[in-house]
């Protein structure tokens, strides 16, 4: 399969990535070989086979409904970088 | 020991000599800081060392086998691959994203090394988020093979297998999602375990792909790597998917005595590992280790893994689709690197994604995107998750037929640095022996068995059923008894 360019801007959106229209012909021939390699699987039988997630058959762990997680708050935002009165500042979202 | 031996010297040998008294913890400390400080120009095997905090903690174990409060791991230095969380040292996945990141807590792994008394150095260069094989991508630029500078470690765990090889620290942790401890393990003549997929809490280690990735030793020796997980290993109810299970001691069939100590072991060798695209060097070291581990009571089954020839393209559309998730995290509020300029908030996260993350991360998160969008879905993700039931069931049905499996790490040796950058299907190769056990959620390891006649380290891998561990490091344990390929050690005179 090929992905046009507009279909990397397109998938560039939706992941957030702002890509520069000059790297768009290199990334598209990388893709192009990446998903040239992957679409080996299309050919492979899989009529009846569960889908794997994960590799132990687990069960979501409960646990007792016990504080266990304290407020550190100031910690956590140390790294963050815009903060106020203990809330993230990001751009305007609502005019 | 003199200083040359105690730079190489294993993690049993350094431990003998502390309980001795022929140095203390904090004299080693500071002759393998003066030793990495000597070696970063050249090899680049660091990201952050705390020279501070080594010293503090050399100081306290120093202190507690005064008390006589020491176990087998008091005082003895390591490093932690840059991707664990270490509260107070930042902890940066080799990316510019989290340059400045300072963690507020330790990783589950951390903090049970911590415990076990050992001394933290600094935190060993990666692979950008753990994505690639040559420690290239990282945004603190490349790391060497101590062993031929123009070649690379291998990779994601590149700085940590340097930092063993180069004799820097005699152990580091790593983490493999698809081969990152045992690829670099090979290229660096290092030993270095992937234990099965729940064995080691993922509490605080970055996420790159969560089914996969597992946290394990890198060390000088089957021994060190056993003493190592020993510590690591445990129940952890922070990471869901880590298993409640007893502790166990990985060293106990290491420490028992036997004439024909591989006695009946059942070695399966499956063709693929064998065939086209493996280097003759490579097979040549393989083999003649397999004939050390016949004389030690091993035989050998020929044995099928039919779909291993997926393993590939199945990894690179499972690890890209749980890591485009993983990574949205990283969006310029909470932490790491924001874009200084930005006109909203859909344009401040897509120029603080674009600036921050290298084209390798960038590559995976768009293929990992594409896969899991509407229309997609069933024809990437859904097969390559079935496909990967066929491999996994692959390695249940080898092992009704042997108990453990061996092939080469890797098909080839080090490639040079920059060979492989611009193509990145041939950088994926490197690991087509390797992501089959991640896949399956299996244990395996790596050992060096060889070098080619330019002098670069070859590995021999060996992976086994679930929770075989003990056993895995068992058999590499015999045959470094008689084997010296993991004492090698490379020529200094280009970093000393």
């Amino acid at each position: 399969m090929a992905l046009s360019q507009n279909e990397i801007q397109r998938i560039a959106h939706l992941a957030r990535l702002e890509i520069d229209e000059a790297m768009l012909p290199q990334l598209q021939q990388q893709l192009d070989s990446i998903f040239g390699m992957i679409d080996v699987l299309s050919r492979i039988e899989t009529d009846g086979v569960s889908p794997m997630a994960h590799t132990q058959p687990l069960a979501l762990p409960l646990r007792d409904d016990k504080v266990t997680a304290f407020d550190r708050r100031d910690d956590y935002q140390q790294g963050a970088p815009a903060v106020q009165n203990g809330l993230y500042l990001v751009p305007k979202v609502i005019e | 020991m003199n200083r040359q031996d105690i730079a190489y010297a294993t993690v049993t040998e350094l431990a003998a000599g502390l309980a001795a008294g022929q140095f203390s913890a904090l004299e080693l400390t500071d002759e393998l800081l003066a030793r990495i400080a000597a070696a970063q120009p050249t090899l680049n095997a660091f990201v952050s060392v705390d020279p501070d905090g080594a010293r503090t903690a050399a100081k306290a174990a120093d202190a507690a086998r005064a008390k006589g409060e020491a176990g087998p791991l008091t005082g003895i230095p390591i490093a932690h691959k840059d991707l664990f969380m270490t509260e107070g040292l930042r902890t940066t996945c080799s990316s510019k994203m989290l340059e400045h990141f300072v963690a507020p807590y330790d990783a589950h792994v951390v903090t049970a090394l911590k415990q076990a008394g050992t001394v933290l150095l600094g935190k060993t260069a990666m692979d950008e988020f753990a994505m690639g094989s040559s420690s290239e991508t990282s945004f603190f630029g490349p790391v060497r093979n101590p062993w031929q500078l123009d070649s690379v470690p291998g990779g994601s765990s590149g700085g940590a297998a340097v930092a063993v090889a180069a004799g820097l620290v005699p152990a580091s942790t790593g983490s493999d999602t698809g081969g990152s401890i045992r690829q670099p393990s090979s290229f660096c003549g290092v030993t270095g375990l992937k234990p099965t997929y729940g064995i080691c809490s993922r509490h605080g280690m970055v996420a790159f792909a969560s089914s996969l990735d597992q946290a394990g030793p890198m060390a000088r020796s089957a021994e060190d790597c056993a003493l190592l997980l020993t510590a690591m290993a445990g129940h952890d109810p922070r990471d869901a998917t880590s298993l409640p299970r007893p502790k166990e001691d990985y060293r106990r069939e290491i420490v028992k005595t036997a004439t024909k100590p591989l006695d009946g072991i059942r070695i399966g060798l499956p063709e693929a590992f064998f065939g086209d695209g493996v280097d003759a060097p490579v097979v040549a070291a393989v083999e003649a280790a397999l004939t050390e581990l016949r004389a030690l009571g091993a035989v050998t089954v020929p044995i099928a893994l039919p779909n291993i020839g997926y393993s590939v393209p199945v990894y690179h559309v499972l690890g890209p689709a749980e890591a485009s998730s993983n990574l949205s995290c990283f969006d310029g509020v909470r932490y790491g690197h924001r874009a200084a300029q930005y006109t909203d908030l859909l344009d401040m996260y897509k120029k603080t994604r674009a600036e921050g993350f290298g084209d390798e991360v960038k590559r995976r998160i768009l293929i990992g995107t594409y896969v899991l969008s509407h229309g997609y879905y069933d024809a990437y993700y859904l097969k390559a998750q079935k496909v990967r039931r066929l491999i996994a069931d692959d390695y249940q049905a080898a092992f009704k037929q042997c108990d453990v499996i061996l092939g080469p790490t890797v098909p080839t040796t080090a490639p040079l640095l920059g060979s492989q950058t611009q193509d990145p299907i041939k950088m994926y190769l490197n690991d087509i022996f390797t992501i089959g056990a991640n896949l399956a959620g299996i244990p395996a390891m790596t050992a060096p068995c060889g070098f080619t006649s330019n002098g670069l380290p070859i590995g021999l891998q060996l992976q086994g059923p679930y929770f075989s561990e003990a056993q895995l490091l068992n058999i590499a344990h015999r045959f470094q008894q008689v084997t010296d390929w993991h004492r090698r050690v490379p020529k200094e005179a280009s970093h000393a």
